[in-house]
């Protein structure tokens, strides 16, 4: 149901304007991602959550109330923040015995929780230990999957999806090549461990038109060890990933482009029969009474001259 | 031949400078362009991932290797120039990633919508200020300052000549336009419901408080009196009852005919009706009234002989009294002989 279609409407322009923007569009910005602490975070887990949040700055909110919930048996917390906050995306960390050190990412489809991965990190290096200058917030950064786990697993597959879906920002048509300057790597092994990475690109020079490659590493570097995961269905997928029409590229039927750049169409026609066909009639090359007479009377004489020669052969 | 040796040692060393651009690899790496993703399904070196030593490096060139290798492919993209920035034009992304909500449904269109669409009208942009000639100045639409210009129009409202004199004008322009706004949300209420198929009754409103009112008590009883097997013919009515009326009930009643909505005529259809309406008007032959005609006639002629016998009478002379009967006189014909079957009236047809 949308503003206009309230049956009491919104009274203030600003409140208007608040209520259009939560209503689904065709084509969505970026994802807004909110972090929150479950039951009793350890230090090493709330600064691995502020460090993604950093690299999530701007799009990303930190709550820094302490909720007493378990993401795996309770979701209503989170499906109701993320619907206060507008967020799709969201990280909580918690730490326990059994779990400890525990992160859990997760998205989210119409307010109502898709996927969920926990994950503990163990070896921790903070952006703060790396001493030198950090890329741009909000830079789009370059994501790297490093390892054939990614492919042969089947749970890696969507995992490689939620974190695609997590760091990618948003969609973009154009970028500014001096603007690539992030890149994030994820190697992932067979025993469940992903290794992330997060390095500055600096372009050098190497002779041609495309520069040389060069790392210096700058942000978080975490050691994550795959704990649980809650996965949707595949019907669920399916109906989160359904493209509007309005997006959808348009099926081009009958053109194309010659070499030239002129467009080129084919039209299909019937059969036509050349002694009926419609031409252009040009009033002045019509045959006037008198000039038809004298085609009648030339005809005439052709067809005797034909009848004698027949004739006088046979 | 020795400058061209010379230069191309020159450019060979100028080449060997720089560190290489190419990386080698065993499986080509899967680049996904749009979303800035690559995926690498080479074997990892594990024994050196295991040491905690080495780790950190190794993971560092190989990130080096695949980022080389996905920068290589987007500088292969056309480059444009956006205000002072060199860009690329990323193609569309292959990786297919969740929306945070579902497609947005489309809207059903409201009545004004579906009538303008029809008829193909489109909305004329109107600006906020407007010449007014009573003021001789710009006069805004709406927002501020319209009250004010508005008050100086109206510093006097005339009654008019078929009005009561003493009715409050101000009062009746503010209560018409108290009017028009509940027209108006009436309106915005039933696209509502329209568009959520929730159904409301054609006839007044459906009853609010817990008392109806006289007129919907008395459509209520219509209804109930009609939707007998009979169609309420054989129902008894009160003896000071009366029967509904309104927009509307006359098609609520089962059994009597609904009158349904005329589709709305495209602007062609339209003025080809308009048009064949007048020649219709304009090239009418005047009708003969058969009946009226020899009634006229036949009234005509009476008069006539009328006249001629008061004219006739003092020559004749005296007549005998007691008038004789006319053997020659013929059977009286109605319509003067002439076959008349429209004619309704009884005529002297009998003697």
């Amino acid at each position: 149901m949308g503003v206009i279609q309230r049956i009491k409407k919104p009274t203030t322009r600003k409140g208007k304007k608040v209520l259009l923007s939560r209503e689904p569009k065709a084509i969505e910005g970026p994802k807004q991602c909110i972090f929150l602490q479950a039951r009793n975070p350890s230090e090493r887990a709330r600064k691995v959550l502020k460090d993604i949040y950093n690299l999530k700055k701007p799009d990303a909110a930190y709550l820094s109330r302490k909720n007493d919930f378990v993401p795996f048996e309770d979701t209503t917390v989170i499906e109701k923040l993320c619907y206060k906050k507008e967020a799709a995306l969201f990280g909580v960390s918690s730490h326990s015995k059994k779990r400890p050190h525990n992160i859990v990412l997760g998205r989210t489809f119409n307010y109502n929780i898709l996927d969920m991965i926990e994950l503990g990190a163990d070896n921790f290096k903070a952006m703060s230990e790396f001493h030198n200058i950090k890329v741009l917030a909000g830079t789009k950064p370059c994501l790297l999957f490093n390892g054939p786990a990614w492919v042969l697993n089947q749970e890696l597959k969507r995992l490689k999806n939620v974190f695609t879906d997590f760091f990618y920002r948003e969609k973009v048509e154009t970028i500014r090549l001096q603007g690539l300057e992030h890149v994030l790597s994820f190697t992932a092994t067979d025993d469940g461990t992903i290794y992330f990475r997060s390095y500055r690109i600096l372009l050098k020079k190497s002779g041609q038109r495309t520069p040389r490659v060069e790392l210096e590493e700058i942000g978080p570097s975490i050691d994550f060890k795959l704990r649980r995961t809650k996965l949707a269905s595949d019907d669920l997928c399916i109906e989160a990933c359904r493209i509007p029409k309005e997006v959808k590229p348009v099926a081009k039927k009958n053109k194309s482009t010659d070499a030239f750049g002129t467009k080129m169409g084919r039209i299909h026609m019937g059969k036509q029969d050349i002694n009926r066909l419609q031409t252009r009639k040009m009033k002045g090359l019509k045959k006037s009474a008198e000039e038809k007479k004298q085609m009648h009377k030339k005809k005439k004489l052709a067809k005797k001259a034909a009848k004698q020669a027949n004739a006088t052969s046979a | 031949m020795d400058i061209v040796n010379e230069i191309l040692e020159k450019e060979q060393r100028k080449t060997e400078k720089y560190k290489p651009i190419t990386v080698e690899k065993h499986l080509e790496l899967e680049i996904d362009v749009g979303t800035l993703l690559a995926s690498d399904t080479n074997d990892l070196d594990l024994k050196s991932l295991r040491s905690e030593s080495e780790r950190d490096l190794c993971l560092q060139s190989l990130a080096r290797d695949n980022t080389q290798l996905l920068l290589n492919k987007i500088w292969e993209l056309p480059t444009e120039r956006i205000d002072e920035a060199i860009v690329v034009r990323l193609p569309t992304p292959k990786t297919v990633l969740p929306r945070s909500k579902p497609v947005p449904k489309p809207k059903p269109l409201t009545k004004w919508q579906e009538f303008a669409k029809a008829k193909g009208i489109t909305k004329t942009k109107k600006d906020k200020l407007q010449w007014d000639e009573q003021l001789q100045k710009w006069v805004p639409l709406y927002g501020f300052k319209r009250t004010a210009a508005e008050k100086q129009k109206d510093w006097l409202i005339e009654v008019p000549q078929h009005v009561d004199p003493l009715t409050d004008m101000y009062e009746k322009k503010s209560s018409e336009k108290s009017e028009k706004v509940a027209k108006n949300e009436l309106q915005r209420l039933k696209n509502i419901a329209r568009a959520k198929k929730v159904k409301i009754p054609r006839v007044g409103l459906p009853v609010t408080s817990d008392k109806a009112s006289a007129t919907q008590l008395s459509t209520a009883a219509v209804l109930a009196k009609a939707s007998t097997a009979s169609l309420g013919k054989f129902q008894d009515k009160l003896p000071k009852e009366k029967e509904a009326r309104g927009k509307g009930i006359h098609e609520l009643i089962p059994g009597k005919e609904r009158k349904r909505r005329a589709p709305i005529p495209t602007p062609q259809v339209e003025k080809e009706n308009n048009l064949s309406l007048i020649d219709r008007i304009l090239n009418k032959r005047p009708k003969i009234d058969m009946d009226k005609a020899v009634s006229k006639h036949i009234n005509e002629e009476q008069i006539q002989r009328s006249e001629e016998k008061k004219s006739m009478k003092p020559p004749k002379g005296k007549r005998k009294a007691g008038a004789q009967t006319n053997f020659s006189a013929k059977k009286p014909k109605a319509g003067k002989g002439q076959r008349n079957p429209g004619k309704k009236t009884p005529g002297r047809k009998r003697r």
